[in-house]
């Protein structure tokens, strides 16, 4: 087992999302401080609705907060304007969605070239490809890959611009338990080979025995937060 | 370097596409095409008339005169602002053609003593001009002898003022003078009928007894000269010598008939090309509202990916680019090709001594231009969107659409209206402005058809009015001078065949109102002249009454002048006096203008006895040949007006070409409709296509289903009919006031059978759409589409 290393790669302070829906307010979330360490693999767990989603979209530069600070490093994300945002997830954020979201005009290799053409250091799409084990099915298209692929292919896509944070959001949601464990050792391997830091939400609790570090959510605020002395590798892991 | 993921994208889009792209490149095409064949031909026909007019120094001013001696040309020559001058004889013959029964008309035109023009400088095809110091000889135009298969050295007779010549043909020419040649009274070119006789000074001078004169004046002015000035000019020195008033090149005949399809051109130009680039940016606007809705994951994912907004908006504006660009193409093929068409179609009536140069390379440019500005403007609202789209939102499915309750809803539920319908109703009502713009596409289709297919009835209506309404005669003898009244009318008595006889007397004047002016001839008739007639404006027969003048309804517009108001006279010829006549009610006529008096009260304004310049005849039928042959030897008949065959000519000239303008116009209506119904139903079907399955799931039969499909089309395409009339009377009336000249007027006649033609043929062409759609409900996956995440 790697060490930790106590360099935190994300910090929020105080962070509120409140949706305004019209007729009622949403608090998405009421005051979140935490913070994610660089190398580690995070787990955000809790059930639907109980905000872990928009803290993923808010790290990824993807939303804003209503209140409250992030800082990427030294770099405060609160304070980015769009074009600012923009930025940062080009050069340092790898995302990985519960439907994969590949275009579905775009082979598996060309879904991993969208990355590629705009990163300013990315690895080839091939050797991306033959990191998540889909080396043998790069000229296909998503309709003619199986979900456990698509999703590998997702990852594939994440970590060719070699970014320094990997968010995944539910990233077995669609899939069977098998496939998903497919699925979570790519992503473990990933973290351990390169060292991406990688945070993942769930709300499926037998994932959090993989994590180095655990957060349990629930109504917009981090209950319970702890690391893991012993992680379980992603084959140990079923549901 | 390869092809960027975000271009392959683009492209396999396009292709997934193809079907609503091609259905807006059509529409985009068309408005290609018609711009560079409206716009591009009148550059063309500008151009090429321009180069003609100056290498053959086709004169300014022209002006004609009873009878001038040749020594004013120096003072002519000296006025202010005058360049060249040039003095001829011209005159009528009425001409004897080898294996032709009917006279044919001759227009002479003398060269001068040097033998070359000095202005209005004729082309010589074949052979040579006639030798200055020759007998006997003379160089046609160029129609008129290919359509009489002359050829240098032919011969024909011709009866010059009086006395039969045998004349030989020495050359074959063209001229900037001449380029439309349409004889006296004739609708259209007859160019076996009417020839243009150029002919050495000195014969065509003894021939109309102007020896040592002339009667023609062609006038070159100095660069920056104003040509009011020379006119005014020349008329005060012309004025003892009988002048009906000079003008300049917009009252010469075969120039004024170029300038009015100008004029039409460059109408059609401002008018319809920017209805397709409407429909088209219409359309783009539709498709691409829709695909940014499905594609909102995907436009999130690339925001995620950190693909900025305007690389995204950019994509997506490629996309609308790449359809123009197809469109363009295939618009730049049609309109070469329909160019092709048209320069055919002018060769028919237009002579040019070098090719109407085809679309000027510019017009291709800025068609292209404007057609990608179409498409961009339509992608915008689409684009800008997909670019403000924040990135977390569009990762999220989109909430579905809000239905509201309307004020409907109480009136559906009176009228018992079935769930399906109701379904269509509130489409239609939740998206208003789609619905609205929809419906325009197809009133503007409807419009295009209404806008188009008038001129037919417009054309009968010209027709009766011109052959059966007024003038009934079957032949006008135009006589070569003012001729007392009762020898001139029993002379024709005695033709052989003629079944009834009237004169007319016309008089060349300037009608002066304030500052208003216009020359035409007056005509006089006895009251109760059956053949040659006036009509009011409701297409009643009416007779000038004694003292009053009537004028023709545009006559009436350019002077500013209604019934009862009083107009001056100015008669051009004769003693020259002046008089204030009142104008004692309005006339319609649709070719040329008219002022018309009773007859004996414009001689005793004249201060003449009772005299004719043109005899109406009736003939009968069975003795035409032997009329016709008697004709051709009388002495004072210049002109022989066939009206029987003017309505023939031109009735032929018309048939060929409704095949082809109505075939345009039906393939126009087409595309418009098509693009519009395709895509409307294309994208009915992508955002319905899970309630219709759901539909289908529930127990709905596909007919059943397809009703709502279809419904909407429907009930558009039905709402959309009377705005389409509306639009295209709007459009008729456009352009019939823009085809109006001081030649003829195309009246905007508008029949409840265009209307009826225009909307069945729109109906059922979208019926027939979205009847091609409809067909893919049969293979929608019924699982498949419940599971499509939206």
């Amino acid at each position: 087992m790697r060490d930790v290393g106590p360099d935190p790669v994300f910090t929020t302070q105080d962070l509120r999302k409140v949706y305004d829906t019209g007729t009622r307010k949403v608090v998405a979330l009421d005051g979140v401080d935490l913070k994610v360490y660089a190398a580690e693999f995070t787990v955000l767990l809790g059930p639907s609705g109980s905000g872990k989603s928009t803290l993923l979209n808010i790290l990824g530069g993807l939303d804003r907060p209503t209140s409250g600070r992030v800082l990427f490093r030294d770099l405060d994300l609160t304070a980015l304007d769009d074009r600012g945002l923009t930025e940062y997830r080009r050069r340092h954020v790898g995302f990985v969605f519960q439907f994969y979201n590949l275009v579905p005009s775009l082979t598996a290799r060309e879904n991993v070239q969208l990355v590629t053409d705009v990163s300013p250091d990315p690895m080839p799409a091939d050797e991306a490809l033959e990191l998540v084990g889909l080396g043998e099915r790069m000229d296909h298209f998503p309709a003619e890959l199986s979900g456990g692929e698509q999703q590998r292919v997702a990852i594939a896509r994440a970590i060719a611009k070699r970014p320094e944070v990997l968010l995944c959001d539910e990233p077995t949601g669609a899939l069977d338990s098998h496939t998903g464990v497919q699925v979570l050792s790519v992503l473990d391997s990933i973290n351990a080979r390169l060292g991406t830091t990688t945070v993942v939400i769930t709300h499926n609790a037998a994932i959090e025995r993989m994590a180095h570090r655990v957060f349990h959510f629930s109504d917009g605020k981090v209950r319970e937060s702890y690391t893991n002395p012993n992680r379980a590798r992603p084959e140990e892991i079923s549901w | 370097m390869p092809m960027p993921a975000l271009w392959k994208k683009l492209v396999r889009d396009l292709a997934r596409l193809w079907a609503q792209a091609t259905a807006i490149a059509l529409v985009l095409a068309a408005g290609i095409a018609i711009l560079l064949t409206t716009f591009g031909m009148f550059r063309a026909l500008d151009a090429t008339r321009a180069a003609y007019y100056e290498r053959n120094r086709f004169a300014d001013v022209f002006a004609s005169v009873r009878r001038a001696p040749m020594s004013i040309i120096p003072e002519i020559e000296g006025l202010d602002g005058v360049l060249a001058v040039e003095a001829r004889v011209a005159g009528l013959a009425t001409l004897d053609l080898p294996g032709r029964k009917r006279p044919a008309i001759g227009r002479i035109v003398s060269l001068p003593p040097g033998g070359t023009p000095r202005l209005n400088v004729p082309v010589v095809r074949a052979g040579r001009l006639p030798d200055p110091s020759g007998r006997d000889e003379v160089a046609v135009n160029s129609r008129f002898a290919d359509a009489n298969g002359f050829r240098p050295g032919d011969r024909f007779t011709a009866n010059l003022n009086g006395r039969k010549r045998e004349l030989l043909i020495t050359g074959i020419v063209l001229s900037p003078e001449f380029i439309y040649a349409i004889g006296p009274g004739m609708l259209m070119p007859d160019n076996a009928g009417y020839g243009i006789l150029w002919m050495p000074h000195r014969e065509a001078a003894a021939a109309f007894d102007l020896s040592g004169a002339f009667n023609d004046l062609s006038v070159q002015l100095a660069t920056g000269a104003n040509p009011q000035d020379v006119i005014a000019a020349l008329d005060r020195l012309l004025a003892p010598y009988g002048a009906t008033g000079a003008h300049d090149r917009s009252r010469q005949l075969s120039n004024s008939f170029i300038e009015a399809e100008l004029t039409q051109l460059k109408g059609s130009s401002m008018l319809l090309p920017p209805i397709f680039f409407a429909i088209a940016a219409f359309l783009v606007n539709m498709v691409m509202a829709r695909l940014v809705t499905l594609e909102r994951p995907q436009i999130g994912l690339l925001k995620a990916i950190g693909y900025t907004n305007r690389e995204i908006a950019l994509h997506y504006l490629m996309l609308a680019i790449l359809v123009a660009v197809v469109g363009i193409i295939i618009g730049w093929a049609a309109g070469t090709w329909l160019a092709r068409g048209l320069t055919r179609l002018y060769a028919q009536f237009f002579t040019f001594p070098f090719l109407i140069y085809a679309v000027p390379a510019g017009t291709y440019v800025v068609a292209a231009v404007l057609a990608v500005a179409a498409a961009a403007a339509g992608a915008l609202r689409a684009t800008l969107q997909a670019a403000r789209l924040p990135p977390a939102v569009a990762m999220a499915p989109p909430a579905p659409p809000r239905f509201r309750r309307t004020l409907l809803e109480p009136v559906f539920r009176r009228l018992h209206v079935s769930q399906p319908m109701r379904m269509v109703l509130r489409g239609i009502l939740r998206w208003p402005i789609r619905s609205t713009l929809t419906m325009l596409g197809y009133a503007l289709a409807v419009a295009v058809l209404v806008a188009t297919r008038f001129f037919y009835d417009s054309l009968d209506l010209l027709l009766d009015a011109t052959f059966y309404q007024t003038n009934r005669q079957d032949v006008t003898l135009v006589l070569a001078d003012a001729l007392p009244e009762t020898a001139a009318l029993a002379e024709a008595q005695r033709l052989p065949g003629v079944l009834a006889v009237e004169g007319t007397r016309s008089t060349p004047v300037e009608l002066v109102s304030g500052n208003r002016a216009k020359r035409l001839g007056i005509e006089a008739r006895r009251p109760g002249a059956t053949l040659s007639r006036v009509l009011d404006r409701d297409g009643r027969p009416v007779t000038p009454p004694k003292g009053g003048l009537l004028l023709t309804e545009r006559v009436a517009r350019q002077l500013g002048v209604g019934a009862g108001d009083t107009v001056e006279v100015r008669f051009l010829s004769g003693r020259r006096e002046v008089h204030l006549v009142t104008v004692s009610g309005i006339s319609r006529q649709f070719i040329g203008l008219g002022a018309f008096m009773d007859f004996d009260a414009l001689h005793r304004v004249l201060r003449e006895g009772a005299r004719v310049t043109a005899l109406h005849v009736s003939v009968d039928n069975r003795a035409l040949d032997a009329f016709y042959r008697a004709v051709k030897d009388m002495p004072k008949v210049t002109a022989v007006l066939s009206l029987r065959e003017s309505l023939r000519t031109f009735r032929d000239t018309i048939r060929k070409n409704v095949v082809i303008m109505n075939t345009v116009n039906l393939v126009i209506a087409f595309l418009i409709t098509f693009g519009v119904a395709y895509n409307q139903a294309r994208i009915q079907l992508s955002e319905r296509s899970r309630e219709l399955a759901s539909l289908r799931i529930l127990g709905f039969t596909r007919a059943e289903v397809s009703t709502i499909l279809v419904g909407e089309t429907l009930i558009l395409v039905l709402v959309a009919q009377p705005f389409g009339w509306l639009i295209g009377s709007a459009i008729a009336e456009a352009l019939a006031r823009n085809s109006e000249s001081d030649l003829y007027t195309i009246p905007a006649v508008l029949e409840p059978h265009t209307f009826a033609f225009a909307s069945l043929v729109v109906i059922l062409l979208a019926i027939f759409t979205v009847a091609i759609v409809r067909r893919r409900l049969d293979r929608l996956d019924l699982v498949t589409a419940m599971k499509t995440r939206e």
